[in-house]
């Protein structure tokens, strides 16, 4: 019947979804947590930095914020290899997806910093702290804290949006769900299954990052809900 | 030699002078007073002092050390000056005692466990021994204010700045922290801006009152509060007691 030859098929594409979404957590682990470390330091480039330094984060950040993902990937897998600099298509993905995810975590970032009162600098200055010291033990634990929200949804939309890596050959969870459809055109099962571990795991990750943000709360850090400038997902 | 020496303080902010040439001292373990009117540039003296805002002209020693020589490290003399702000600025990711064993730990080179006793020894001078997991949006504004006290006691001060300690508080909170600036009197030297004329007039050795960018007037409260020489002190202090009730 229809329900039983369904899970037959499920579970004959089960193997090669599951492969492909391993790659899907490799692409959305490594650009979230390299993005991470890229946009950590473009916050602070941007916003401590003196006129060249915060010039050149401000110009990247903009240049990646304001054009396309898929261009960002094509020009990385295709352009740079039109002069030499050849990448595997996971390599290129894995670079363009963290690069893009920096210019993002590096402007909710300064949202936070620049939301934090200045007397918390001026404090941590009294008390003999250098300006490094009073970043990293003043300003930036309670910005990354007030961050969570926005570093959050920003973890989701990667997860969703590394399926782009299909276009430059990634094999990845679309992907492997194109592959098994293009064999046996069941495409409405195949990408209602995939749409399916796409929402649940997008459902586990928000889970845990709720629990995440509820064990690094502390009282009176305001931590804005979904504020209205995350890129929508 | 005096312990603080304040020659000829000018401070501009683009085209107004604020500070007009401010000279005072004081010795180790002194307290000293300072009022006047609103915008007079009181906290921006205060902020000139520790060169969070440095002077344009004129010099600050302090222990017969240049301030204003940019070639000091600052970083090691603002140890010695302690802040206390009007709007308490306590570390608001940290609980009351993280707030006042941070210095220590960064600035001071303390290990965490002498840093922590250090701190819990300030906590309970400020009587706030039940508080120290708090976070500061947990406290009083009061408590606030003597976790900051004791965060700037804890560096071993040779003065405490205090920018108008009192004057964020409930009334029925502005006792608790005068009382413990009270406790502290020639124990560290303070320099006190402040509205709170019977403190002045009870704890300050001396009085300086403030406008127009220059000191008017200073001396002893006795003589600032019975006999003022200047007609522009009479008025203020005749302003300031029908606005904050004389005693
Ligand atoms: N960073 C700044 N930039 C420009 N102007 C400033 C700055 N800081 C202070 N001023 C100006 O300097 C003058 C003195 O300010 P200051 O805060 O020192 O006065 P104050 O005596 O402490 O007053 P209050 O009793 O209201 O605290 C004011 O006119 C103020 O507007
Ligand atoms: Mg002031």
């Amino acid at each position: 019947m229809a329900t039983s030859m369904f899970f037959e098929f499920l579970l004959d594409s089960l193997p090669k979804l599951l492969d492909g979404l391993q790659v899907t957590f490799l692409l959305t682990i490594v650009a979230i947590l390299a993005g991470f470390l890229i946009g950590v330091t473009l916050a602070l480039g941007r916003i401590y930095g003196n006129k060249i330094i915060s010039g050149i984060c401000i110009g990247f950040i903009e240049v990646i914020r304001g054009t396309p993902l898929l261009v960002q990937l094509f020009i990385i897998y295709f352009g740079l290899a039109s002069i030499g600099l050849v990448f595997s298509p996971i390599q290129a993905a894995l670079f363009g997806l963290s690069l893009n995810s920096s210019a993002y975590q590096a402007e909710y970032l300064r949202g936070s910093i620049q939301a934090i009162p200045s007397g918390q600098m001026v404090a941590a200055r009294t008390l003999g702290m250098t300006k490094i010291q009073s970043i990293g033990t003043i300003v930036l634990p309670q910005a990354l804290r007030i961050s969570i929200p926005a570093w959050s949804n920003e973890l989701i939309y990667l997860f969703k949006y590394t399926s782009i890596a299909y276009l430059i050959q990634v094999r990845e969870l679309t992907a492997e769900g194109q592959i098994i459809a293009s064999r046996n055109f069941r495409y409405v099962e195949i990408y209602l299954i995939i749409a399916l571990i796409y929402l649940i795991f997008t459902f586990i990750i928000s889970e845990i990052v709720d629990r995440a943000e509820k064990r690094f709360h502390v009282p009176g850090l305001g931590v804005p809900k979904r504020a209205s400038w995350l890129r929508n997902t | 030699m005096p312990m603080l020496d304040v020659k000829n303080i000018h401070k501009s902010f683009e085209t107004t002078e604020v500070l007009k040439g401010i000279s005072f001292s004081m010795e180790k373990e002194e307290t000293k007073v300072i009022i006047g009117t609103s915008g007079t540039g009181k906290s921006t003296l205060l902020r000139c002092l520790n060169q969070l805002d440095p002077p344009d002209e004129g010099e600050v020693w302090l222990d017969g050390e240049e301030l204003t020589n940019p070639s000091i490290d600052i970083n090691r003399i603002r140890q010695k000056i302690g802040f206390v702000f009007q709007d308490f600025n306590l570390f608001n990711h940290l609980t009351a005692l993280r707030n006042v064993s941070i210095g220590l730990e960064k600035v001071k080179q303390l290990n965490k466990e002498k840093a922590r006793e250090r701190a819990m020894d300030e906590l309970k001078r400020v009587g706030l021994e039940k508080q120290i997991n708090q976070y500061p949006a947990q406290l009083s504004g009061g408590q606030k204010q003597r976790v900051g006290i004791a965060r700037a006691l804890a560096m071993d001060p040779d003065i405490i700045l205090f920018d108008e300690p009192t004057s964020a508080l409930d009334p029925e909170l502005i006792g608790d922290v005068l009382d413990v600036m009270k406790s502290l009197y020639g124990k560290v030297a303070m320099l006190i801006v402040t509205h709170e004329m019977g403190f002045a007039r009870n704890v300050a050795d001396e009085i300086i009152f403030m406008e127009g960018g220059v000191i008017v007037e200073k001396g002893p409260p006795k003589q600032m509060f019975q006999s003022p020489t200047k007609q522009r002190t009479k008025e203020f202090l005749g302003r300031i007691a029908t606005l904050y009730g004389a005693e």
